[in-house]
């Protein structure tokens, strides 16, 4: 598959202005962090949601903590997502009975990652609220799926790709849209 | 790096890359043993052929439950009650189970190749659970596995195998895997069970007739087990056989003190172990068994759980 960069949507700067202002409104509309986790959906949900816990940390000075889902194993696609998908492990450390949990991801799209991640976590337990945290909504659910906290909407078409590029993964840091071109 | 997978036959072909993937796909399986609910819904609609011409309970009810974990279901043929003692080929057997459209085949059966031999004539991905005295594949990498959570990395151990070598495919499989790391073999039984040709295998081996001089400096003992229907081939009175190779305290002191204790299974205790030593902190025979569904599940997520025909325009499709 070949893709053409189209346009710099965010740079390193407003990717850490957004993770912020998401970070504030979590524990505003949450009404403090004593019952909240985070939880980073793999792979690029795990930084973001890291970087979340870390701006909680000044505002409310408390440790919120984060777990990371790995969702291949709860996937609706896997035959066709590629020859033999990877395996990562999920790590959640805490119970998740009775948690208000934030799934973080860097895109949503479809909606179907969220329905495999709620899959992953209600095998763990019984949470008492999930929220969605998203970097980028890209628009096109499938599924009944929506995001409470969102960085930024952006209109998209089929053929157009929202690429998020952080540090930890990419060794670069902004949101790219690029197209696939055949 | 991923690696492709289209049947799993034996350890013999595969490289220690390819080991090492194994092994850290077993991982995820591992952890989902600890989830209060252990059923995914990964390979639903999938059904797996468990095709045992040789009795066996332990790896049977080990691949159904990993089947049934991942949300298969499962075909169960069975040799005392297959129409096998009616006189069919195995090649009409597996094909019939084939033509009710299972996704893959795992087979145990007592001539070496079988698995192979089906896995040329099938479409779908076979996995062999034990062919004669040939492979046990999946024994071996759960055993790898045990080894590599205990002692962090598996290049360079001293491996002591005990017991009956000739017949054992456990041994042989073993030999293979930790001969791909580097490791250095110590086999030891009546000299009637120490096959010479092993040493063809090109890995740094030893035949030693002393179990005392084979657990010398060792940091793995697989313990195998006696089969006392096979004890008169060497004239050996079973009396005998403790006596000179059983895996006594002293004698495992011998080993490293962080030595671990293997056993395929099942256990004849006293005969080839002693009950201290199976029971005791050095002992991983439950931990085998628990890894031993990590390692099965992965295997069927990764032959199943995708389909590597359509594989390259499905690469190109990825969201």
């Amino acid at each position: 598959m070949r893709v053409v960069e189209k346009q710099q949507l965010m740079s390193a700067t407003e990717i850490d202005r957004t993770v912020q202002r998401l970070a504030h409104e979590i524990v505003e509309k949450s009404g403090g962090t004593a019952n909240l986790a985070l939880i980073g959906i793999r792979r690029r949900g795990v930084p973001l949601a890291r970087r979340v816990a870390q701006a909680m940390r000044g505002i409310d000075g408390v440790e919120v903590p984060v777990g990371t889902l790995d969702i291949t194993l709860y996937r609706d696609d896997l035959s066709t997502v590629a020859p033999q998908p990877v395996l990562q492990s999920s790590d959640i450390a805490f119970p998740v009975d009775d948690k208000d949990l934030i799934l973080i991801d860097d895109v949503l799209y479809t909606g179907r990652t969220i329905r495999a991640a709620m899959n992953g976590l209600f095998d763990l337990g019984r949470p008492r609220s999930v929220r969605l945290c998203v970097l980028i909504d890209r628009g096109h659910r499938e599924l009944p799926i929506e995001a409470v906290f969102v960085g930024r909407h952006v209109q998209t078409s089929d053929t157009e790709i929202i690429e998020v590029r952080l540090n930890e993964v990419d060794h670069e840091e902004r949101v790219m849209l690029v197209e696939r071109v055949s | 790096m991923p690696q492709r997978f289209r049947h799993m036959l034996g350890i013999e072909p595969l490289s220690a890359e390819q080991i090492v993937f194994l092994l850290d796909q077993s991982k995820p399986f591992q952890e989902i043993q600890r989830h209060p609910l252990k059923k995914l819904a990964t390979l639903r609609g999938k059904t797996v052929g468990l095709a045992f011409f040789e009795p066996s309970t332990r790896t049977r009810i080990s691949f159904s439950t990993a089947a049934a974990r991942l949300g298969a279901d499962t075909m169960n043929l069975q040799a005392e009650a297959s129409s096998l003692r009616k006189g069919e080929s195995l090649l009409d057997t597996l094909r019939t189970l084939d033509a009710m459209k299972p996704d893959c085949i795992v087979m145990r059966h007592s001539a070496a190749g079988a698995p192979e031999f089906i896995a040329g004539r099938l479409n779908i991905p076979v996995i062999n659970a034990g062919d004669g005295a040939h492979e046990h594949p999946t024994q071996a990498l759960l055993d790898a596995l045990t080894i590599r959570d205990r002692k962090g990395d598996l290049a360079g151990l001293n491996v002591a195998i005990l017991g009956d070598i000739l017949h054992s495919r456990v041994a042989r499989s073993n030999i293979h895997l930790f001969g791909k790391f580097g490791c250095r073999f110590a086999l030891c039984g009546p000299a009637m069970w120490l096959p010479r040709e092993f040493e063809c295998l090109g890995y740094p081996l030893r035949r030693v007739a002393r179990v005392e001089e084979a657990l010398e400096g060792a940091d793995v003992v697989i313990v195998l087990r006696v089969q006392q229907e096979r004890l008169h081939e060497p004239a050996l009175p079973l009396e005998e056989y403790i006596l000179l190779y059983q895996l006594t305290p002293e004698r495992l002191a011998r080993a490293r003190p962080d030595a671990l204790v293997l056993h395929p299974g099942p256990m004849n205790r006293g005969v080839e172990i002693d009950p201290a030593v199976a029971d005791g902190p050095q002992s991983c025979v439950l931990e085998q068994v628990t890894n031993g569904l990590a390692v099965r599940m992965a295997l069927l997520f990764l032959l199943v759980g995708s389909t590597p025909a359509d594989a390259k325009d499905a690469a190109d499709a990825a969201h």
